[in-house]
């Protein structure tokens, strides 16, 4: 099948790539943009590590086309620090809190983390871990996860001004 | 795994998107949140030639509550089914039911109609929809019919949707504002099918139960609305001896597979535990 040209805004910027109806938007982002940052673990929709923002909402982006998100405004890992490289305030925290081991899942967790922080930016031990419980980490246990995400959520609610 | 190749449409309307699956006929196939659907694609299972894409039908999304009368689009995604406080007032079992689908990603995508429409015996909304006797309304080249949720599954994905039909919206009576309800679901991880799960609606007066519904999941090839179960409770006090009779009649209808999930007769006993604590939290809950 033909490919046909796909546009979309990406961490904030126009973009256009072709891809063919079929190419999904975790190949579409990682092949076309070279935004390698959103991993695939298990390409069957469980384990999060593809986790993108699709206009707003966290979606795992092996489970959807990229032609399904013509026109729709998507944020990958790659879009959260700020364009002079400070990091955002979930990366600083998975790093002091050793938020990560491998790094595999690490992209997704804090995608969908800044996604659960807009949502509710002063979430519960039990809250946080229900809201990532579509992000699976064969690493950590979770637990040093959830305490980078509260640190996290602590300074942005310290200095309101860093949440973006 | 990559799917097929496929050519894709993403209508505006509800007349456009029957016609375009009317006329590419059998290669055709409606996406809604793809969640079921893109996986079957990838394993090849399903190989739609023509996808047409609900998403930009309006018409198709929207919970709508007046009174107790309750239409929900079929486009309207599980997260939305949750984040309504509205429906969660009159009929809570379905924020309940959803909030125990998957996790937080895929229910931003998936619908509650895709959920319905999809006919898995593992998808947890249609023992609701049945223990709530919700109409699946569909719209199709010879016009609009509802379904009984009730009548609408067959066999495993095999459901009463026509070829070429769209499901509109769904349709119930949300029950008397003292019922009590619930939904059980044993599973092994967050994001994986029901072992066994059961949904149970009550109505107690004087007490006694005088109005008593249960539906279960993912223990045959469809979903099982349990009429006998339903009425063992009916007239009782919810006594143990009504609780052990409505226990009997669910598990001697429950069939399920053995699976990675376990053996078929650890499955229908889980039934039969899922059940009893739908009971007791619906019995709390009614007023
Ligand atoms: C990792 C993972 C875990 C999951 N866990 C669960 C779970 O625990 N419980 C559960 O219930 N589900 C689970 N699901 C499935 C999920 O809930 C799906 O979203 C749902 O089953 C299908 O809804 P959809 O909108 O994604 O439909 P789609 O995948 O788009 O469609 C499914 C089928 O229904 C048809 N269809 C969809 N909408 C319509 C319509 N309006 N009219 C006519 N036909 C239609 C399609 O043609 C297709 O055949 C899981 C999915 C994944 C990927
Ligand atoms: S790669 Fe998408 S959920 Fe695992
Ligand atoms: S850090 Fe290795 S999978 Fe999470």
């Amino acid at each position: 099948m033909s490919k046909k040209a796909i546009s979309m805004t990406v961490n904030g910027r126009p973009v256009e790539a072709p891809a063919e109806p079929r190419t999904l938007l975790i190949h579409y982002l990682r092949e076309q943009l070279d935004l390698t940052g959103p991993h695939i673990g298990c390409d069957t929709g469980h384990c999060g590590a593809c986790t993108v923002d699709l206009d707003g909402q966290s979606v795992k982006s092996c489970m959807v086309f990229a032609i399904q998100a013509e026109g729709a405004e998507v944020t990958t890992i790659e879009g959260l620090a700020q364009p002079d490289g400070r990091l955002h305030a979930l990366q600083e925290a998975f790093r002091e809190h050793h938020g990560l081991q491998c790094g595999y899942c690490t992209p997704g967790m804090i995608t969908r983390a800044y996604r659960l922080l807009q949502e509710n930016p002063d979430p519960s031990e039990q809250e946080i871990r229900y809201g990532i419980s579509g992000n699976l980490c064969r690493c950590t246990g979770y637990q040093n996860i959830v305490r980078a995400i509260q640190a996290a959520a602590q300074n942005l609610n310290s200095v309101p001004e860093a949440a973006e | 795994m990559i799917p097929a190749s496929f050519d894709y449409h993403r209508p505006e309307s509800l007349a456009a998107a029957v016609q375009l699956l009317g006329s590419l006929g059998e290669e055709a196939r409606a996406v809604a949140g793809g969640h079921s659907l893109i996986p079957m694609m990838k394993l090849r299972m399903a190989v739609p030639e023509h996808l047409v894409d609900l998403r930009s039908i309006a018409e198709l999304k929207g919970i709508c509550i007046e009174g107790r009368a309750v239409s929900i689009g079929a486009m309207t995604t599980q997260a939305e089914v949750i984040a309504s406080d509205a429906l969660a007032q009159v009929c809570p079992i379905l924020r309940e039911t959803a909030l125990q689908i998957a996790d937080p990603q895929i229910r931003n995508l998936g619908t509650l109609g895709g959920n319905v429409a999809n006919g898995d015996p593992g998808n947890d909304m249609p023992a609701s929809m049945q223990v709530l006797d919700a109409q699946f309304e569909v719209a199709g080249p010879e016009g609009k019919r509802k379904i009984a949720a009730r009548d609408f599954y067959e066999a495993a994905f095999f459901t009463a949707l026509g070829e070429g039909e769209i499901m509109t919206a769904i349709h119930f009576e949300a029950p008397s504002a003292s019922h009590g309800y619930a939904y059980e679901k044993q599973k092994r991880k967050i994001g994986d099918y029901a072992t066994a799960a059961a949904a149970v609606i009550l109505v107690m007066e004087g007490g006694r139960c005088s109005q008593a519904s249960i539906g279960l999941t993912n223990l045959s090839d469809t979903p099982l609305y349990a009429q006998a179960a339903s009425e063992a409770l009916v007239g009782s006090s919810l006594d143990p001896a009504a609780i052990d009779a409505a226990v009997a009649a669910a598990e001697a209808i429950a069939d399920p597979v053995t699976d990675s999930r376990g053996p078929s007769h650890f499955r229908r006993k889980l039934a039969g535990v899922m059940l009893r604590r739908a009971i007791a939290s619906a019995q709390n809950r009614a007023a």
